[in-house]
């Protein structure tokens, strides 16, 4: 008898080269490394210092997603609409890509769009891969069963000039969501509740795994807002056990095997699972049923409460400093706060469903005199279906500024910001002071509760306008 | 990259828990192509005002901060983002150490592969730092003890790979190119290929 493993042991141990000793961590192979425009040009300088090749082109996917504008580029003065800097990073990139031959997922590719978002979409992110990008958020591919995670630039060189990295094997974590979701309560919802509850270091040194009859019953897109927000808890990475579920939206994909292939993938990917009796370092447990809309109160994502809940008190500086910030008061509800900007997109909930969840709310309303929306597909893909579904005309119907593929406002570098003091509902990842843009306030939500939000012309509770 | 190997300096202190990665180095400034010349964007907003004036209650903006380079951060500094933006501005603006009870993953990874030395100390000893700003400190890298005013010697927590690369002055990437046989044979003989 093997000794019983979880999900994250087992991917692990398929990719040890070199094993960790008490001096040395271990060699991990890499199966898939994303690349962007941001975080790779000076990992590109140093292989040509040392006049290095990229070792495995053939499992790089390159895109440009963001210091992108969203909107339309065909030269490069439309590149400048997000800066000089941003427009000469892009330049930077393509060259990079042809220089080193790697192929590069750029404009007029159709198969553009946020690093998160395309992996999954064409298929190159599988169960059981490794797969990193230089990008905190790479925790999304988890939701495949695959190990994912964020790193730097350094890191970035590494593995393109060795195809591995290396690492300490981190301890693991097990978050376990039981019972149904009620009506109205979306991934996001328990993600941020999640967070809530562990807060932003709990999973700090841990690989999470999500289980439970909830995260079951969930599609492959909001297991992926699940995963995605892994590194808000301080984890690196979070996982789901591929299932049915995953494998029926893998199957025809453009870079998921075929034929024989595949059936051997399939059987290969259905021994990814925690063994009953594996163990995990910790492990929390959170009642579906007893959860509502979330929203963020304060500075980061683990600040964050009910729709209809009061803002806590709190007496720590750090606590008050964001509460300054965010112009909120204690125990009022964040329904109380007027809303200047709506954001809904990002690698968080820039998919087909969270388009089709924010407009199913916009349908024959409008955003709210004042309130500017913008709504951004994750990917050429995600906005070419959207169009087909006419989910764009009712988005500009109500009001709101449908947009080009790219990260958009998640983060300010792109030229998609919000005014100093402006309160934006987004369903990005992140409420930092300033992510935004200067002095901009985030609440970070659901697709639905920001659509609700853009029409309420307030922070407002999305099962009122189903 | 050049060894560190001891570290000897006043404190400056910047308490506030959760210190994001966006907050060290914003967004804006991440369309560099260069690692060089991050300092002068380093904590930039809580340095400067709108109008690009110094924030006078901000503490690197004190006439004692200067020439302080060891960071004594409140918990979970560095979280947030992956940009290694971070750790390049911190170290171009002069710190050569950031030490706290608890540090970001992915911020502490990137740190110490520049060399800037990111460690965690015990939370009393944490207390005492933060309630005692411009405490004279000897960071000892090599012994990963770390010397107060008092004479008090506390050891602190550095993986001993980090530790022997920060001490030589090596960079991960040579110890990794070494491997290069046995990635190949992984590559030759593993079940299945991505």
């Amino acid at each position: 008898m093997s000794t019983p493993r979880t999900l994250f042991e087992k991917v692990w141990a398929d990719h040890v080269v070199v094993a960790e000793t008490d001096d040395t961590p271990a060699v991990i192979y890499i199966d898939l490394h994303i690349i962007h425009e941001v975080t790779t040009p000076q990992a590109f300088s140093l292989l040509r210092e040392q006049g290095l090749p990229v070792r495995r082109p053939d499992l790089v996917l390159a895109t440009l997603d963001h210091s992108t504008p969203t909107t339309p580029v065909s030269s490069f003065k439309d590149l400048l609409v997000a800066g000089e800097g941003a427009a000469r990073q892009v330049r930077q990139m393509e060259q990079n890509c042809r220089e080193f031959g790697i192929e590069l997922l750029g404009f007029g590719s159709g198969r553009r769009g946020i690093v998160h978002v395309i992996g999954p979409e064409l298929g190159a992110t599988q169960p059981g891969k490794t797969i990193v990008c230089g990008d905190s958020h790479t925790s999304t591919h988890g939701a495949f069963g695959a190990l994912a995670f964020g790193i730097g630039t350094t890191e970035v060189g590494h593995v393109l000039a060795t195809q591995c990295l290396l690492q300490r094997k981190p301890k693991t974590l097990a978050v376990n969501v039981d019972g149904s979701l009620p009506a109205g309560v979306t991934a996001k919802d328990v993600i941020l509740a999640v967070i809530g509850r562990i807060g932003v270091d709990g999973g700090t040194g841990h690989v999470i795994e999500y289980r439970g009859g909830a995260i079951r019953a969930l599609d492959m897109e909001a297991r992926m807002t699940i995963c995605n927000m892994s590194i808000e808890g301080g984890a690196r990475a979070g996982m789901i056990a591929p299932d049915d579920v995953t494998f029926e939206y893998l199957e025809g994909r453009e870079r998921a095997p075929r034929g024989a292939d595949w059936d051997m993938a399939l059987a290969r990917w259905r021994s990814l699972f925690s063994d009953d009796a594996a163990t995990f370092d910790r492990s929390v447990d959170i009642d579906a049923a007893s959860l509502v809309p979330m929203v963020t109160f304060g500075t980061n994502p683990g600040m964050v409460v009910g729709i209809d809940e009061p803002v806590p008190a709190g007496s720590d500086p750090s606590f008050r400093k964001a509460l300054d910030y965010m112009q909120v008061e204690t125990g009022k509800p964040m329904s109380a706060n007027a809303v200047d900007v709506v954001f809904v997109g990002s690698c968080t909930n820039g998919r087909i469903s969270d388009i089709e969840e924010a407009a199913r709310i916009l349908e024959g309303r409008k955003v709210a005199p004042g309130v500017r929306m913008l709504v951004v597909p994750g990917s050429e893909q995600v906005k070419a279906e959207a169009e087909a579904r006419g989910l764009d005309r009712i988005v500009v119907a109500a009001g709101a500024e449908w947009r080009e593929a790219g990260c958009s406002m998640c983060l300010g570098m792109n030229g998609d910001i919000a005014q100093p003091g402006q309160l934006c509902v987004s369903t990005s990842n992140r409420n930092f002071e300033g992510r935004q843009g200067i002095g901009a306030r985030t609440v970070l939500a659901s697709p639905a509760t920001a659509a609700a939000s853009a029409i309420a012309g307030r922070v407002a509770d999305p099962r009122e306008y189903v | 990259m050049k060894p560190v190997t001891r570290i000897a300096s006043k404190t400056v202190v910047l308490a506030t828990r959760d210190v994001d990665t966006d907050q060290i180095m914003p967004a804006r400034f991440l369309t560099t192509t260069s690692r060089e010349g991050l300092g002068d964007k380093v904590f930039f907003d809580l340095r400067f005002d709108g109008a690009g004036a110094p924030r006078k209650d901000f503490v690197l903006n004190r006439p004692e901060a200067a020439g302080c380079s060891v960071l004594v951060a409140g918990r979970n500094f560095g979280c947030g983002s992956s940009r290694e933006h971070a750790p390049w501005g911190l170290l171009d603006y002069g710190f050569e150490a950031v030490i706290s009870s608890e540090l970001a993953d992915i911020f502490r990874n990137n740190a110490l592969k520049n060399g800037l030395v990111a460690i965690v100390v015990d939370e009393e000893t944490h207390d005492w730092l933060l309630d005692n700003p411009g405490a004279d400190v000897v960071i000892d890298v090599e012994n990963t003890t770390l010397t107060l005013p008092d004479e008090r010697t506390v050891e602190f927590e550095l993986d001993g790979f980090a530790r022997y690369c920060l001490v030589e002055g090596t960079d991960q990437l040579g110890f990794l190119q070494r491997q290069l046989d046995a990635i190949e044979r992984f590559e030759e003989i593993r079940p299945w290929k991505p």
